[in-house]
């Protein structure tokens, strides 16, 4: 610390540099798309691979149909569902990378984390895994847009199906994070709303491998109902250890959140009769099936709503993109928000000003073995719940977007 | 229905019960620990990752080579030993003239591997591993609901652990053992090959951490971060009951497992902690482990 | 030791031009971590001590301030020196505890005890528990410097590392120093002149654990985040192996060791995804059998011998 002159100077110009280093925004003629998902972890079998494979064909498909002047690029990371790691990367790939939208984002944690680092650096975020409805609530900002489903419209969906069906008393399984507990809050407040009672819950860490104590919890609860408030591998591992001491079948189990993957791995015989909330089912309409079977041929396996729905938010930012010609991030959310989405995975689908994509949503049925006729026959799709009372209204938004008003 | 401090009866019973299970593999991994550390003056880091990487075999031998779980008991041991073996050999041998925390540190950087293979090979979502059938179901005991498999993991893991105890404290081979930790060069002396018996107890600790990887397979889910997780508890068990009795290895790997069921119970914020806690008490106490000898 | 003075200097007028070249996130995270890897080395390489728990400190001071600026809304520096008083007063729990043991009894009861702090962080209401504290705020250098700028923070981060090398150097060279290093060679001969070891030993625990601690608030004010990958055991281990892979017991080799680690972390993530564990298992296995004085300490044995 000899030179003190020289360190003053030195700080003097890197500040001074600092100061006067604003850019103007330059397009480089190039659309960076980060997808970034749990490549390997307990939600990469509903999200990961399959929602890369998913933004591949988007791509493609984009290119092949519009001929946009400008490339198009993907990167792609594994945030191993941890926020600190996603959060790391996105600011990483917009400082140093130049990517302009980052997408995916399963886990409610890592989307959280990620969508207030875009909103820094004035870029934007494409939510499809990610659940909570503090997305679009507390956390809400006008840079994210909340596409696929969530916590809200899935317990409105399957919660209230399940207590008219005469489950009346519950108790929660709860994955002990961000997503969880939206998923609890959100189930707890349709079960008493429709005239049910909620008896406690115990919440069991992310993720689980041994759910028995928390099960044998749920049991001593006498509950009718035990809600299982977690996603993925937590759920398909609990449901299986329900059975091993006897919870099931005298106490029913809700899966709150539960995919078509899911389903595939427990099989028939075990989910039958179950009630799920999705927001696509490949095997709806025409449109669906000839998207999802091209997805089948890349994936192996049928899309869930997550990879359907990742497709659909690329496609619509790159729609929007082409259509105000530039990246800057003001321009192409006010296209967005303006512009409806008419795709196999949403017809007349609004993003609203909280970032909520709204758009139909489907409350299925799990079929009886003998009622399968062919592979990934799973559902049948029991109620269509209209965009306007699939998700939480603005009347009840959290977000300071919209209470501005 | 029955209840004990406003806890229902099979509530508490099946807590305990868990806690048991729980406690069986604390025994187990304490054990094997123990048996290396007395031999090699070394702590096994990787035991943690081998016990996971038992798990994982039987889960391989079912799914691609049709070996069924009563053949994996036998099998997965045998080969992981002998991996063990193996390491044995090629590394850790060179390292019992320094200082004991190199042996520490090796090992460590063994379980960084072994784990990181796994996860990369097979992601950190958990493989199911179907109960054998003969072990599929429950009993009703009235009084509490048993499942027949962790019930068997219980037995098994005691056999286990009495026959070890049994063949350490009471054989001749035992003998020679006890007379090679006490004293090496003496051992040496009277015709023993100490070098090869070091070599087989490592093997046979590892062997041990296999075979609980095994019997855990079906009871939890088969992933590549189960041993890791596992083994900073077990090594609380080891400094609580510290290392120099077999048999105070496994007593206090079964208590710890009784206790944490019952934080479960009365107090489940702590459960995760509670061994953690326990230790912190005993070194304010009695620093040498409860049946640790003072120096 | 007479190329000492000029090697500093142009070490130093390097960091200060390296922002310009390097992308700056990048380079503080180097700076954090070396600083942590060095407070660990005072304790493995001149104490003798192999804790396995220093992510503990880390982590609790990374959560501290976190909460401190978040919540009650302290400027930075202030909220970061709280982190490492708080770190420093668990490293005194912990290293209480602790040295009523050796060696290996040693590194298990530190590794223990953090994997008590991880488990408490990951239940406890403050911490934001699986999802983490998220979006901290920069804020200010006393209301003049902007720290949002990643420049700026840049060398508030620099001025605190080298204030963080600058008292483990004073440290090591002092009586006390000197005192350490007599417990790491001979602890039996430093009672019977008459030492109170456990004393020292403490002492130089709490210093240590509260300079990790220095680094933890720091590393989570560059990334806004305190999380519990920064008090997993995972995190233990990487400090241990920046220490000997760079050199244990030398100045710069933790410094060498973070660089390294890190660096390789940043390139090879998304290339090998999980098997970043693997190389850096492989680079303890290799440290350990053929390489025990690390990069520094080799170049310097090197040096002696021509």
């Amino acid at each position: 610390m000899k030179k003190p002159t020289l360190i003053t100077t030195a700080l003097m110009a890197a500040f001074g540099l600092a100061a006067g280093g604003a850019q103007a925004q330059i397009s480089d003629n190039v659309v960076k798309i980060g997808v970034l998902t749990d490549m390997s972890g307990a939600y990469s079998d509903l999200a990961g691979p399959g929602a890369l494979e998913a933004t591949k064909m988007a791509v493609e498909d984009f290119k092949a149909k519009e001929k946009p002047s400008f490339a198009i690029e993907i990167v792609s990371a594994d945030h191993q569902n941890k926020g600190d790691i996603a959060s790391n990367k996105a600011r990483e790939w917009f400082d140093r990378d130049k990517v302009d939208v980052v997408s995916e984002l399963v886990t409610t944690s890592t989307a959280l984390a990620v969508m207030k680092v875009a909103k820094e650096k004035n870029k934007i975020a494409l939510v499809s895994g990610a659940a909570s409805t503090r997305i679009t609530n507390e956390d809400c900002n006008d840079v994210t847009v909340h596409w696929t489903y969530d916590t809200y419209a899935v317990a409105n969906g399957t919660a209230k199906a399940v207590v008219k069906q005469g489950g009346k008393s519950w108790f929660f399984l709860t994955a002990d994070y961000a997503f969880g507990q939206s998923l609890e809050k959100d189930a707890s407040d349709v079960v008493v709303a429709n005239g049910g009672k909620v008896l406690g819950s115990v919440r069991h860490p992310f993720p689980g491998t041994d759910f028995s104590s928390y099960l044998l919890k749920a049991q001593a609860s006498g509950a009718q109902v035990i809600g299982l408030a977690n996603a993925g591998t937590d759920t398909t591992g609990s449901i299986k250890q329900a059975a091993e001491f006897g919870v099931t079948p005298k106490q029913s189990l809700a899966g709150l959140l539960m995919f078509i993957t899911d389903i595939h791995s427990l099989g028939l015989k075990a989910t039958q009769g179950m009630y799920l909330t999705e927001a696509f089912y490949w095997d709806a309409n025409d449109e669906t099936r000839a998207w999802s079977k091209r997805f089948m041929l890349r994936a192996k396996k049928m899309p869930t709503m997550v990879q359907a729905g990742q497709y659909s938010s690329v496609m619509h930012y790159l729609r929007a993109v082409k259509a105000t010609g530039t990246d800057n991030t003001q321009k192409v959310m006010a296209w967005m928000k303006t512009t409806p989405i008419n795709d196999f995975f949403a017809k007349k689908g609004t993003i609203r000003d909280d970032g909520r994509m709204v758009h139909d949503m489907y409350l299925m049925q799990v079929k009886k073995p003998d009622e399968q006729k062919y592979p990934w026959d799973y559902y049948n799709v029991r109620q269509t719940i209209p965009a306007a009372e699939a998700f939480q209204p603005l009347s009840a938004s959290k977000c300071s977007l919209v209470t501005k008003h | 229905m029955v209840e004990i401090f406003g806890v229902p009866l099979p509530a508490l019973m099946g807590q305990l019960m868990l806690g048991l299970v729980n406690g069986s593999f604390y025994a187990m991994l304490s054990l094997g620990l123990a048996v290396i550390f007395g031999m090699l003056n070394i702590i096994n880091f990787a035991h943690g990752a081998l016990y996971m990487a038992g798990a994982f075999l039987a889960w391989f031998g079912l799914q691609y080579w049709n070996i069924g779980y009563w053949q994996s008991l036998l099998l997965v041991p045998l080969v992981v030993g002998a991996f063990g073996i193996v390491i044995e050999r090629t590394m850790l041998q060179w390292l019992y003239k320094l200082d004991h925390l190199y042996g520490l540190l090796l090992t460590f950087g063994l379980a960084l591997i072994i784990e990181g293979l796994f996860r990369d090979q097979f992601g950190v979502s958990g493989q199911p591993y179907a109960i054998p059938d003969e072990l599929s179901g429950a009993l009703n005991l009235g009084f509490m609901f048993l499942p027949k498999y962790r019930a068997w993991v219980i037995v098994a893991s005691l056999t286990v652990c009495a026959a070890t105890w049994f063949a350490i404290e009471k054989t001749r081979l035992g003998s020679y053992l006890r007379a090679a930790t006490e004293n090496p060069k003496l051992t040496q002396a009277f015709g023993i090959n100490v070098p090869v018996m070091v070599m087989l107890t490592y093997g046979f600790g590892v062997a041990l951490a296999a075979l609980a990887g095994v019997l855990a397979a079906p009871a939890l889910q088969v992933n590549p971060l189960m041993g890791s997780n596992l083994i900073i508890s077990v090594f609380a068990v080891v400094v609580i009951g510290g290392m120099g009795s077999i048999l105070g290895s496994i007593l206090t790997g079964l208590g710890l497992g009784v206790i944490e069921g019952l934080t479960k119970v009365f107090y489940p914020e702590a459960s995760a902690t509670v061994v953690f806690i326990v230790m912190a008490l005993v070194l304010m106490v009695r620093p040498a482990g409860l049946f640790g000898k003072e120096k | 030791m007479k190329y000492a003075t000029p090697a500093y200097a142009v070490a130093f007028l390097l960091l200060l031009a390296a922002p310009f070249f390097v992308y700056p996130v990048l380079l503080m995270k180097v700076l954090c971590f070396a600083l942590f890897a060095c407070a660990f080395n005072l304790l493995l390489g001149y104490t003798g001590l192999l804790s396995f728990g220093h992510a503990a400190f880390f982590g609790a001071a990374a959560y501290v301030a976190g909460h401190a600026l978040k919540v009650w809304e302290l400027p930075a520096l202030a909220g970061i020196l709280l982190g490492a008083g708080a770190s420093a007063l668990l490293g005194w729990a912990f290293g209480s505890l602790a040295i009523r043991r050796q060696g290996i009894y040693f590194a298990m009861i530190t590794l223990a005890l953090a994997q008590m702090m991880y488990f408490f962080f990951l239940q406890a209401p403050f911490t934001g528990g699986e999802d983490g504290l998220q979006g901290v705020s920069r804020g200010s250098l006393f209301g003049l410097v902007d720290l949002e700028k990643d420049i700026n923070l840049y060398y508030f981060v620099l001025a605190i590392a080298v204030f963080g090398f600058w008292l483990i150097h004073r440290t090591i060279h002092s009586p006390f120093g000197q005192i350490l290093k007599a417990i790491r060679e001979n602890e039996p001969r430093a009672i019977s002149l008459g030492y109170d070891v456990a004393r020292y030993k403490l002492l130089a625990f709490v210093l240590s654990a509260g300079l990790a601690g220095l680094a933890g608030a720091t590393k989570m004010l560059v990334f806004q985040f305190a999380a519990l990958t920064d008090a997993h055991w995972h995190m233990s281990g990487e400090v241990v192996l920046m220490t000997i892979l760079g050199g244990m017991g030398t100045v710069f080799g933790p410094v060498v060791g973070s660089a390294v680690i890190v660096t390789l972390e940043t390139e090879l993530a998304d290339k090998v995804g999980s098997l970043v564990t693997v190389i850096m298992g492989a680079i303890f296995v290799i440290c350990v059998l053929l390489f025990r004085r690390g990069i520094v300490g080799e170049l310097l044995a090197l040096r002696k011998r021509t």
